[in-house]
C-alpha cells in the first residue's frame, strides 16, 4: 500500500515563477493494483511519479509505504524496492555497454556490487531466453553496445531490466512515448505482460489514452494538481475511450494545446 | 638506443598515469585536475620514503594510497559539498601543492645512490653486464603491466561494472539502488591512486622529486588516452587499457622527436601544449566525421 498524505509541492518559491502544483495532495494505491495516469501538460503526473521515486522533494506531507514514512530516505533507497522506466529511452540502459553487461547489472540489482565477476556466466542462458521471449532479435546480440541498438529495442531492453528482480513498484513514466506506433505497441502489450506475471503495484502515465483505458484496474486523470478522474474496479472496466476524450479535450484546451 | 629506452621507459611510467586519466575523462567523464597534485604526491612520498631507507615496493603502496585519499577527498568535495567536477580538481590540485612541499621539505629533493626500485642488490645481481641498460625498461614494463591487469580486472567485476554505467547514465546507477555519488568517489580515488603511483615510479627512475614535476599531468594523460584510443580505434582485439598504455608511449615519442629536431627542452611544456591541442582537434574530427556517417 503506497499512500501520499497530504503533498505540497510549489516550484520556484518566492520568485515571478512561482508554480504551485500540489495543494493537499491525497492518493492510496493498493497492493497490486495497475494505475494509469492520464492529463494535461504541466498537471504533475510526472512530478508525482518522481515526488514517489524521491527523484524530488516535497515541501510538506508525507509518502508512506506499508505504513512506513520513507519522505526522507534517498532516492537510491527507494529505488531498491521500485522498478523504472522512463520516457527516454537511453535512461534505463547504459549505451557503451553491451546488452549482456547491462543484464547483468540489473541482474545484481540487491544483491550488492562487490568485487565478485560482473558477469555470471551461468546466466546468461536465462538472459537470452528472456530476450528471446520478446521476439526482437535481441538474444542473438548480446553483445552488442545498447547505443547500437533502436529506442524500442532499447526500450524494451529497459523494461526487463527494471522488471527483472523482484519489486515492489513499477513506475513507467511516458514509457511509449517517444516510440513509433507498432513499437510502442510491442512494448505496451509486453508492460501488461509482466505486470501480469509479477502483479506488481504499477503506475504508469502515458498521454495514450486507448492504453489508459485498455490497460489496468484503475484510472486517473490529472489536472492541475489533482485527479479529476479516479475509477477503479468494475467502473474502471466500463469506461470507453470516448467516455473520458471530453473531460480530457477540456482540460487540454483550458492549457492552451 | 638511449632515446628509445627512455622513450619506452617514460612513456611506460605516464602511461600509469593515463590509466588513471583514462578512469576519470573517459569513463567517468570527469575533468578532473587533482592529478597535477596527486603525481608529485606520490613523488615527494616516494623521494623522502627512500630518503628514509624505507623498502621501494613499499613506496608503491603508499603512493597508491595517498593519490587515493586525495580522489576520494576531491569526489567528496564535488559529490557533498556540490562543487562543480572542474572546481573540485582544482581546489585539490592547489591544496596539494603546499601538502607535497610540506611532505618533501623543499622544492627539491635528489636520491642519487639510494636504495630504489630501480637500483638495488637484487637488480645488479640479476641485470649483470649488458642487460643493465635494460634493467629499468623491464622493471617499469613488468610494473606497468601488473596494473594493467588489475584494472582490466576491477573493469570487469561488479563494483567496475557500475564505475562504467555511472559516466554513461548516472540515473541507471540510482535506479539499481546504488548512491552514485559513492561510485564516483571510489573511481576518483582508484584513478588518483594510479596517477600517484606513476609520481613514485617516475621520481625513481629520474632520482629526484621536484614540486613542479606535476605541472601538465593532465594535459599529457589526456593526450595519451586520445591518442591510444582514437589511433587504435579499428584494433579491436585491443583492450583500452593496452591503447592506452601505447598512446603514452606514442606520445612521449612525439616530445622526443621535437626535442631531437632541436627544439630547447626548456620549451617541453609548450611543445606539450600545442601537441596536446592538435591532438584533440584531430580526434575531434574524427567523432564528427563518424556522427555524420
Amino acid at each position: 500500500m503506497l499512500e501520499l498524505k497530504h503533498v505540497h509541492k510549489m516550484y520556484n518559491p518566492g520568485t515571478i515563477n512561482e508554480i504551485c502544483l500540489f495543494e493537499d495532495f491525497n492518493l492510496d494505491i493498493e497492493d497490486g493494483q495497475f494505475v494509469s495516469v492520464v492529463g494535461s501538460n504541466g498537471s504533475g503526473k510526472t512530478s508525482m511519479l518522481n515526488i514517489i521515486c524521491g527523484s524530488i522533494p516535497i515541501d510538506s506531507g508525507s509518502i508512506l509505504v506499508n505504513g512506513t514514512d520513507i519522505t526522507r530516505q534517498r532516492d537510491y533507497i527507494r529505488h531498491r524496492k521500485i522498478g523504472r522506466v522512463f520516457q527516454d529511452p537511453s535512461k534505463g540502459t547504459c549505451p557503451s555497454m553491451t546488452i549482456l553487461e547491462n543484464l547483468a547489472i540489473a541482474d545484481n540489482k540487491g544483491k550488492g556490487y562487490g568485487l565478485g565477476r560482473g558477469t555470471n556466466r551461468a546466466r546468461v542462458d536465462a538472459y537470452r531466453q528472456m530476450l528471446a521471449s520478446v521476439n526482437l532479435g535481441l538474444e542473438d546480440k548480446l553483445h552488442t553496445k545498447v547505443g547500437a541498438l533502436s529506442g524500442g529495442q532499447r526500450q524494451t531492453l529497459a523494461l526487463l531490466m527494471a522488471t527483472m528482480n523482484p519489486i515492489e513498484f513499477l513506475i513507467l513514466d511516458e514509457h511509449t512515448a517517444a516510440l513509433d506506433p507498432k513499437t510502442a505497441e510491442i512494448v505496451m502489450e509486453l508492460t501488461g505482460k509482466i505486470v501480469e506475471e509479477k502483479k506488481v503495484t504499477t503506475i504508469m502515465v502515458t498521454h495514450n489514452l486507448r492504453y489508459a483505458v485498455e490497460y489496468g484496474d484503475r484510472l486517473l486523470m490529472m489536472h492541475q494538481g489533482k485527479a479529476i478522474i479516479d475509477k477503479a474496479g468494475e467502473e474502471k472496466k466500463a469506461i470507453k475511450v470516448e467516455d473520458i476524450l471530453g473531460t480530457f479535450n477540456q482540460i487540454s484546451i483550458e492549457c492552451g494545446n | 638506443m638511449t632515446l628509445v629506452l627512455s622513450v619506452l621507459e617514460q612513456g611506460m611510467i605516464y602511461a600509469i598515469m593515463a590509466l588513471g586519466i583514462y578512469i576519470t575523462y573517459t569513463i567517468l567523464d570527469f575533468p578532473d585536475l587533482t592529478v597535477d597534485g596527486s603525481f608529485p604526491l606520490g613523488a615527494a612520498l616516494s623521494a623522502v620514503l627512500i630518503t628514509k631507507g624505507v623498502n621501494p615496493v613499499l613506496t608503491l603502496l603508499v603512493s597508491f594510497l595517498a593519490g587515493a585519499a586525495a580522489g576520494t577527498l576531491t569526489g567528496l568535495i564535488h559529490v557533498k559539498l556540490k562543487v562543480r567536477d572542474l572546481l573540485s580538481g582544482i581546489i585539490m590540485m592547489t591544496a596539494l601543492y603546499t601538502v607535497n612541499l610540506r611532505i618533501a621539505g623543499r622544492a627539491n629533493v635528489p636520491i642519487y645512490n639510494m636504495t630504489t626500485l630501480f637500483d638495488n642488490g637484487l637488480v645488479k645481481n640479476v641485470f649483470q653486464g649488458s642487460f643493465a641498460a635494460f634493467s629499468n625498461v623491464i622493471i617499469i614494463f613488468v610494473i606497468t603491466l601488473i596494473m594493467k591487469l588489475l584494472l582490466d580486472w576491477y573493469m570487469s567485476t561488479k563494483s567496475g561494472y557500475l564505475l562504467r554505467a555511472v559516466g554513461d547514465n548516472e540515473t541507471i546507477v540510482t535506479s539499481m539502488g546504488v548512491d552514485k555519488g559513492t561510485v564516483k568517489i571510489i573511481g576518483l580515488a582508484i584513478a588518483n591512486g594510479l596517477v600517484s603511483l606513476s609520481g613514485c615510479i617516475f621520481a625513481q627512475q629520474q632520482r629526484y622529486f621536484d614540486i613542479s614535476m606535476g605541472t601538465g599531468t593532465m594535459v599529457i594523460g589526456l593526450a595519451s588516452v586520445i591518442i591510444g584510443i582514437s589511433l587504435l580505434r579499428k584494433v579491436s582485439f585491443l583492450r583500452v587499457t593496452t591503447s592506452v598504455i601505447i598512446g603514452s608511449i606514442v606520445y612521449k615519442a612525439c616530445v622526443a622527436i621535437a626535442i631531437k629536431l632541436g627544439m630547447p627542452s626548456s620549451d617541453l611544456k609548450l611543445i606539450t601544449a600545442v601537441l596536446f591541442l592538435v591532438i584533440l582537434v584531430i580526434g575531434m574530427d574524427r567523432s564528427k566525421r563518424k556522427k555524420v556517417a
